[in-house]
């Protein structure tokens, strides 16, 4: 082009313009670059007249109130907390409940709907058919009526003062469930991290477990060091700070119980009501897994003798978790959105307590930013994590 | 390619000239909108048994209902040309703040962080009320401090929260809240046992007792009053004229306990010689130029839905299923705090 004369460099100019507009790049760019534009436009002009509107009816804008003192107290949290803190507390306090429920939720899904979804893949037909049953009751009936249903059924057991005796260990009533727990100890810090360090070990030796088979193909299995090691070094640390054994037992007082632990009959119920409803939905998607992996592979690993444990391990689990992993993401995505069904049994999570922001302080769209920047977060996280373990388990082509 | 240049010219022109859309109320904008409308939009609550609750025929009725009812038949003419827009403690402030409702009757406790930070303006207070608790007769709960330790259900939303808040810090008590927005579940929470003590203004507690639970006589309400709730209704800042209407509907409904000009005599009181009395049923005085209403404004309410003292003895008088001792809530001379400005 730069060795065009003046008298046609207009015209190529305009060919080289024409080749432009017409490249399919450009015309992909051009398109994102619009839409975007548009996108922001439309976003300032909700912004600016949500704000002109406040204004003109003198209510109150900004996140100012979040260090104001919040005068109310919430039933259940996992750090400290008084009506003396400020909301941007009690917020935080409904954020970690939220957490708390999600996070409970996703490992009791995710266990019960791999030992359905097993079930419904086996060959006993009394086992099969039952576990059908289970996903099409629990993944049919919204999960709202869930959550009232289990609530409903809760707040029916006895009340504290005819609460039904667990083996001296604990009590069931319509205030939770109360049992037992050590007393706080020093020692349970370090068995913490001992825990953390037997898990990381137990990687470390899996894998070098994992090359040396590689290397004699001789068979040995990981899985008994790593289960010592996960247990066994916490174990150790109890064992050498004197065996602690001190129990806080709870026994009846007052309106209810004192001492040991509960799980309120709100959390118990949220719980059970979400996690049982993804758990038809990871049932089924287990059982799609297992289906995944060719008939023939599994024949032909008996033929050679393998065990079934092994080839449930080494043959249909690492193919099945390819099938498994991503829609299992957006079932852990859900579980954390839907835990904010909460405001209907009055479990105090970050929506619940948003609520109570919102109406004490009048900002309305501030509160609800929050939370949604809140969902937000936890539901990208959950999936960047469970991208993460999907690049794991996922074909490796070289 | 020029098509889709035109089209997003166009679109960016449209964006453009976009109107600001405004829920703003400009002085007389609400009474203009309401006469054109022929409807007062009316934000009351769901289901307060004696407040506002709809009857086993869907008929809205209650205290609270009543005074939407007066603030139609002194605008309109007519106490029927309500509709009411049930709402939960979490929606009300939003429905007035956007123009949703025009009046707010949803037994709101007025107070200086919702009357500015809220951008609303408070009527007079026409009920007031407390914190109050019900508790289960067998418990052996007499008072406050009987509850140390005890779980306490409540709505969320309400000035309830912190006002338990600060009446147990207050008596160096515990207590551990539930917190559940819906009536349905929040009552049945109480009832099954859940929690110890369920608490709202105490106002609310007997209708809750009355009509919700299975036996009555198995709850008692606590003893005392723990926490200011004048109830007043709401409209939004920025129209004065509309506030002071709403302002002298529930002044008009005092001044006429107080003349004993009732529902039942207000006709022959039309013949009345007393000025004051004059004025109220409209026979002399420009009051309603004054508020931009008809003459007979005054005279419609007293009518149509009666004074104060007609609207109480219809949901809390010694007749109903939740008869409640009128208390605070008498004439400023008759040992209460009611006192209606002159309407002169």
């Amino acid at each position: 082009m730069s060795l065009s004369s003046s008298s046609d460099r207009g015209s190529s100019r305009r060919s080289q313009m024409a080749g432009v507009v017409y490249s399919q790049a450009f015309r992909s760019a051009f398109y994102q670059v619009v839409l975007a534009i548009f996108v922001l436009l439309a976003g300032y002009y909700l912004y600016s007249n949500v704000v002109e509107n406040l204004c003109a009816q003198n209510i109150a804008t900004g996140f100012r109130f979040l260090s104001e003192v919040s005068q109310f107290e919430i039933g259940e949290r996992l750090i400290n907390y008084s009506a003396r803190d400020s909301y941007f507390r009690a917020l935080v306090v409904g954020l970690l409940n939220t957490l708390a429920v999600s996070g409970v939720g996703i490992i009791v899904a995710t266990i019960l709907g791999f030992t359905v979804g097993i079930a419904r893949s086996s060959s006993n037909l009394l086992l099969k058919k039952l576990a059908g049953c289970y996903v099409e009751i629990v993944r049919n009936i919204p999960v709202i009526l869930q959550v009232i249903f289990w609530s409903v059924v809760i707040r029916n057991l006895p009340p504290p003062r005819g609460a039904v005796e667990l083996w001296g260990a604990g009590f069931l009533s319509n205030r939770g469930l109360t049992v037992a727990m050590p007393n706080t100890h020093p020692s349970h810090g370090w068995m913490l991290v001992a825990l953390v360090a037997g898990i990381i070990l137990s990687i470390i030796t899996a894998g070098f477990i994992r090359r040396r088979n590689d290397a004699t193909g001789k068979h040995v299995d990981s899985l008994w060091v790593s289960l010592l090691l996960i247990a066994g070094l916490p174990l150790l640390v109890w064992l050498f700070s004197g065996a602690p054994l001190g129990m806080s037992i709870p026994e009846r007082k007052g309106f209810s119980f004192s001492g040991g632990s509960t799980l309120s009959p709100e959390f118990v119920a949220l719980l059970l009501g979400i996690s049982m409803y993804a758990s038809g939905f990871i049932a089924e998607i287990v059982r799609s897994g297992i289906q995944a992996t060719p008939r023939g592979q599994i024949e032909a690993a008996k033929t050679i003798g393998l065990k079934p444990w092994y080839i449930t391990r080494y043959i249909v689990l690492p193919q099945a978790l390819r099938v498994i992993v991503p829609p299992l993401t957006s079932q852990y995505v859900s579980l954390s959105k839907n835990s904010s069904i909460a405001v209907v049994v009055g479990y105090p999570d970050l929506v619940n307590i948003g609520n109570t922001v919102m109406n004490q302080t009048g900002q309305a769209v501030e509160a609800v930013a929050i939370m949604i920047v809140v969902y937000l977060s936890i539901s990208v996280v959950t999936s960047l994590v469970m991208n993460f373990y999907n690049r794991l388990v996922a074909i490796k082509e070289r | 390619m020029r098509n889709l240049k035109a089209c997003l010219l166009a679109a960016t022109v449209a964006l453009a000239t976009l109107p600001s859309f405004s829920a703003f109320a400009a002085n007389g904008d609400t009474l203009k909108q309401v006469k054109e409308r022929g409807l007062v939009l009316c934000g009351v609550h769901p289901a307060r048994h004696g407040f506002a609750a709809p009857d086993s025929k869907g008929v809205w009725e209650g205290f609270e209902v009543d005074y939407c009812k007066a603030v139609a038949a002194a605008v309109l003419g007519d106490a029927n040309k309500v509709r009411y827009v049930p709402l939960s403690s979490q929606q009300r402030f939003p429905a007035i703040q956007s123009g949703e409702v025009d009046v707010l009757a949803r037994n709101v406790t007025a107070n200086l962080s919702r009357d500015t930070a809220l951008g609303l303006n408070f009527a007079p207070p026409i009920f007031y009320t407390g914190t109050g608790f019900l508790v289960r007769a067998d418990s052996g709960v007499k008072e406050v401090k009987d509850l140390d330790g005890a779980v306490i259900c409540m709505a969320p939303g309400s000035t309830t929260e912190r006002n338990i808040a600060q009446i147990f810090a207050a008596r160096g008590l515990k207590y551990t809240p539930v917190v559940i927005e819906n009536n349905k579940q929040l009552v049945d929470a109480y009832v099954t046992g859940r929690c110890d003590a369920l608490t709202k203004d105490k106002a609310a507690l007997p209708g809750v007792r009355a009509v919700d639970t299975p036996k009555p006589a198995d709850h008692v309400l606590l003893e005392g009053i723990y926490s200011k709730e004048p109830l007043a209704m709401a409209v939004r800042q920025g129209d004065d004229q509309w506030y002071d209407i709403v302002k002298w509907v529930v002044y008009a409904t005092f001044n006429a306990e107080e003349m004993k000009v009732s529902q039942a005599n207000v006709d022959a009181m039309l013949k009345s010689d007393d000025p004051d009395i004059q004025t109220l049923v409209g026979t002399i005085g420009d009051n309603g130029a004054k508020l931009g209403l008809d003459q007979k404004w005054s005279y419609n309410i007293v009518r149509q839905v009666g004074n104060y003292a007609d609207i109480y003895d219809r949901h809390f008088g010694p007749s109903t299923s939740i008869a409640l001792d009128r208390d605070l809530n008498r004439q400023w001379n008759d040992g209460g705090i009611l006192y209606g400005q002159p309407m002169n």
